[in-house]
């Protein structure tokens, strides 16, 4: 197992050890023991930068499912490490934000900690993964972990439903996206991706195409929160804002975006992969960024401003997938690739900014009890650094000089006004909504921006609408989202660094071609010239947006014309209750609470099943060739048998029918001693004997022996199930001889002296070949055992207690 | 009710033993003979039975103080255990091993792997099954 392999499973494996620190050193919070492993995978993953850079690539397997092509395959490329590095890095900034947060009295911090870890096994899992069929794996864990770290104060109602909520719509998501990935499988034989890229020419002509990416699409918006899907998004914001500020910004979100990049090569060119991705993306950049301006909780604030950016992120990703289209050297070729690179620049921009953010906010909530902007003003005196946090963050969201937000808009300025004059999929009649949209959407953006500080650090003062009396945060609090907004600042100034280092590497992982082998310029540059189209769009935004933002009251009222019902929310709470009210309906029909019913059931769907396979597919056929003679004493055997069980049914007494049913027991063991099996004709001598001494116990115990009461209806639906299942195995029995589908395979077990040294082959069978069956076998015994004991124990104790109350 | 039942348990003193004895032999037996570790198990099981049978639970249990729930699930790990320590020698999940090893007393003999899985096996097979016997008859009281 290499190191890559052994950094996913790291954090898993550690978390092990967090209830053995939570318990044995209470006095220190348990976030101390946690910090260290992001960090070690941070440096670890920073020594493999420069081979990155260096056009290299890290491939390693470890064989799991090799007979089915499914093994452990780590890659780490220029993209994976940019999210490896988000992860980790943003993943060590956030639990130390926690440490300080979550309080060691109060929370459950075990509990957190390992379903952090787990979550940032499982995201590093999904970005490093080259098996298509791994990554599935990981992609579900990551929501079932982050359903646990919504959930994570699971008494309130509300993060049980957002849990609930996110699990449901991610998780539809993963699985319409595992039936992408297979239909992948079957179109190229392979589940890694990295040969998918390599077959990619043969595979639009197939039929399974366009279905494979819809499908990948899907698994992808859901977990990126893209329109209409977004509405689990806001409602996560229940989570801890450490969480918040991990999952809904920085990573898990993210995992969607890095889907949709990784494909790029395998959909990418396809006017319905543009199409739709771009269009999506510009759908949620303006849906989110309308929405985001209504709201009055902070959070929700910031969820709606992520779903935006999230949307900004995926229509450039979308844009960028042109460039499969054009020749290399082409001009529309490397504007197209530059749209690829703002998508994965604005994407680490983003994971800054708006980790600090959440952060910010987490700190107002922690330090005065509300998140709400109506309560909350005038904090600029009182948390001056917060302030500045918060400045910077959001006019970095905003697009403004001088930080890192600023470089990313321009660049996707650029993109939505040459993807408009591309010329291609009939771009040249609805393009020219892509840059109107894209404007009005920052513009938004710039109001909700301006709304999250001067709303909640400028105005007056009102101590008395606060749970506590503010004042500023502890220094601990302040370092991670201090160093967040650092790198806002210090991208602005070197870009260039970073994309040699970083977004190169990555860039070159989604085109075509390498990067050397164009006429490609990755010249990040702040100033583009005063005739620059996207200077003046940035300076209109600015003079608008503040308009807006000044005359915010007077033109809210049009977010009143919507009414409050017409939302995805409404559809999805309608979904929720009718499949519940539905299924409910559906179980009361069948489940009636009688054994009679449910054994109806099971042999009706018997009959039914096994007698349309024999009479379809012609199944019956008689072959006696292979029989060997029936003797006397087989005769003699079987009419014992025959009269033993035709005499249950008409037994008079309990001890009669036990008898009978003994008698049969050991005739069948007496067959066993005939076929010379005597391991099987012990075993069902012992059985007979235990199970005999059983019904001994409860016998003096156990009502009344008496023919049941039924009506003649029931009693010859009865006869006719009876005599169907009868005659259905005895069919079943009989063409079993005329139906040799496969060669037996009984001379392998000849073999078991040399195999496995055993001269007894039913024993060597049971321990050496079939283990496996024995071992689960002998679990279910176990568990078997256990419900017994339960059963009644449980019924004992329900009794006592009704006796002590009367 | 008191049941004079002297001649059961004068029996069942002796036969308990000669039960018991099988059951070890067909334990041991099980590679090459008739016999394994479900055999082996049901057979001890059934000897203990009778144990419980001929007397009561209470003067059994003083005699042997078994939580046979706990022996089922010792069982099934000790039979889970033998197949994961075959991944730390590099082979796959359950693999079983054998040699031929020359004894003081014994001679040449087998010695395998497959003993200790079955040592699970029977344990689990003689903790269920007494488990649901005695939960069923001290139900019964």
């Amino acid at each position: 197992m290499s190191w890559l392999n052994f950094a996913i499973f790291l954090p898993i494996l550690y978390a092990v050890f967090i209830p053995f620190f939570y318990k044995k050193v209470p006095s220190v919070h348990t976030g101390w023991f946690v910090l260290p492993i992001p960090f070690v995978l941070f440096i670890y993953l920073t020594t493999s930068i420069p081979d990155i850079a260096n056009g290299g690539w890290f491939m390693h397997t470890v064989s799991w499912i090799p007979s089915l092509g499914i093994n452990f395959t780590t890659y780490l490329d220029g993209l994976s490490l940019i999210l490896a590095l988000l992860i980790t890095g943003v993943g060590t900034l956030v639990i130390a934000y926690s440490i300080f947060y979550l309080s060691m009295k109060r929370e459950a911090l075990h509990n957190f900690y390992i379903y952090l870890l787990l979550f940032m096994g499982a995201m590093l899992g999904v970005v490093l993964s080259d098996n298509l069929m791994v990554l599935y794996l990981f992609w579900e864990l990551t929501s079932v972990s982050s359903f646990l770290l919504i959930a994570f104060w699971y008494q309130r109602d509300k993060s049980r439903y957002g849990a609930q909520k996110s699990m449901l719509i991610t998780v539809s998501g993963g699985i319409s996206m595992l039936a992408g990935f297979i239909m992948l499988h079957s179109m190229t034989g392979s589940w890694s991706v990295r040969y998918i890229i390599e077959e990619v020419g043969s595979l639009s002509d197939s039929s399974l195409f366009i279905p494979a990416m819809l499908l990948i699409l899907l698994g992808a918006f859901t977990k990126s929160a893209q329109f209409p899907f977004h509405i689990w998004l806001p409602d996560a914001m229940e989570a801890p804002t450490p969480v918040s500020a991990y999952l809904h910004s920085a990573t898990m979100v993210k995992a969607g975006i890095y889907l949709v990049a990784r494909f790029t090569p395998v959909f990418g060119g396809e006017a319905t992969w543009f199409w739709i991705v771009s269009m999506i993306g510009l759908v949620t950049l303006f849906w989110g960024s309308f929405t985001a301006v209504r709201q009055t909780d902070l959070k929700a604030l910031l969820a709606y401003s992520t779903i935006s950016q999230l949307g900004m992120i995926m229509s450039m990703l979308g844009m960028g997938s042109a460039a499969y289209y054009f020749a290399p050297d082409s001009k529309a070729f490397e504007y197209s690739s530059m749209a690829i690179l703002a998508a994965l620049f604005h994407l680490i921009n983003h994971s800054t900014f708006k980790g600090a953010l959440f952060m910010v906010v987490g700190i107002v909530d922690h330090e005065t009890g509300t998140r709400d902007i109506r309560r909350l003003g005038g904090l600029m005196t009182i948390m001056p650094i917060t302030f500045t946090f918060a400045a910077i963050g959001s006019f970095a969201m905003a697009g403004l000089p001088p930080f890192n937000g600023f470089l990313s808009k321009e660049m996707f300025f650029s993109a939505v006004l040459t993807a408009s004059d591309l010329g291609i999929f009939h771009m040249e009649t609805v393009g020219l909504m892509f840059p109107i949209i894209a404007w009005v959407a920052s513009v938004l953006t710039f109001v909700y921006c301006m709304i999250l500080v001067f709303r909640t650090f400028t105005g007056n003062y009102n101590p008395e609408k606060l749970e506590k009396s503010a004042h500023e945060a502890p220094i601990g609090m302040l370092i991670p989202p201090g160093i967040l907004v650092s790198f806002v600042v210090v991208i602005f100034f070197f870009p260039q660094t970073m994309a040699d280092y970083i977004l190169n590497p990555g860039v070159e992982a989604v085109l075509p071609i390498p990067i050397e082998d164009v006429n490609y310029y990755t010249q990040i540059s702040a100033w583009h010239g005063w005739h620059a189209p996207e200077l003046w769009m940035t300076v209109a935004v600015v003079i608008l947006g503040s308009l807006l933002f000044v005359f915010l009251r007077s033109w809210q009222g049009v977010y009143s014309l919507f009414p409050r019902d017409w939302s995805f929310n409404t559809v999805y709470n309608a979904i929720l209750v009718g499949s519940e009210k539905g299924s409910e309906k559906l179980t009361e029909k069948y489940m009636t609470g009688s054994l009679r019913h449910y054994l109806l059931y099971i042999f009706a769907f018997l009959i039914l099943a096994v007698g349309t396979v024999i009479f379809a597919t012609n199944g019956f056929v008689i072959d006696r060739s292979n029989d060997a003679p029936v003797n006397i004493y087989e005769l003699i055997l079987i009419s014992i048998i025959a009269i033993a069980a035709v005499g249950i049914i008409f037994a008079k007494s309990r001890l009669t029918a036990i008898i009978l049913n003994g008698v049969l027991g050991y005739m069948v063991a007496i067959f066993f001693v005939i076929f010379r099996a005597p391991d099987l004709a012990l075993t069902q001598l012992v059985i007979e004997t235990v199970s005999a001494a059983l019904f001994l116990l409860c016998f003096f115990f156990l009502p009344e022996w008496k023919k049941e009461n039924v009506t003649r209806k029931v009693k010859g639906f009865n006869l006719v199930i009876s005599l169907g299942v009868g005659t259905i195995v005895t069919l079943v029995m009989l063409s079993i001889q005329g139906n040799r589908l496969f060669d037996s395979i009984s001379s392998y077990f000849e073999d078991a002296y040399k195999l496995a040294g055993g001269k007894n082959i039913v024993n060597a069978i049971l321990a050496d070949f079939r283990a496996f069956d024995t071992m689960l076998e002998i679990l279910v015994l176990a568990i078997a055992g256990l419900g017994v004991y339960t059963l009644i124990k449980l019924k004992s104790s329900e009794g006592n207690d009704k006796r002590e109350s009367k | 009710m008191k049941v004079n039942d002297v001649i059961l348990q004068t029996v069942s003193k002796i036969a308990t033993f000669i039960i018991l004895t099988f059951g070890v032999y067909l334990f041991l037996a099980g590679h090459h003979e008739p016999g394994g570790g479900f055999i082996g198990g049901l057979v001890l099981a059934s000897a203990l039975v009778l144990l419980y049978l001929a007397f009561d639970i209470q003067t059994v249990e003083k005699g042997i103080p078994i939580n046979y729930r706990l022996m089922a699930g010792i069982g099934v790990l000790v039979s889970v255990c033998t197949g994961i320590s075959s991944l730390f020698y590099g082979t796959n999940f359950l693999n079983m091993e054998f040699d031929y090893f020359n004894l003081p007393i014994f001679g040449e003999t087998e010695l395998t792997t497959v003993t200790i899985f079955e040592i699970g096996v029977s344990l689990a097979v003689i903790g269920t099954a007494l488990t649901i016997i005695l939960s069923i008859s001290e139900d019964v009281d």
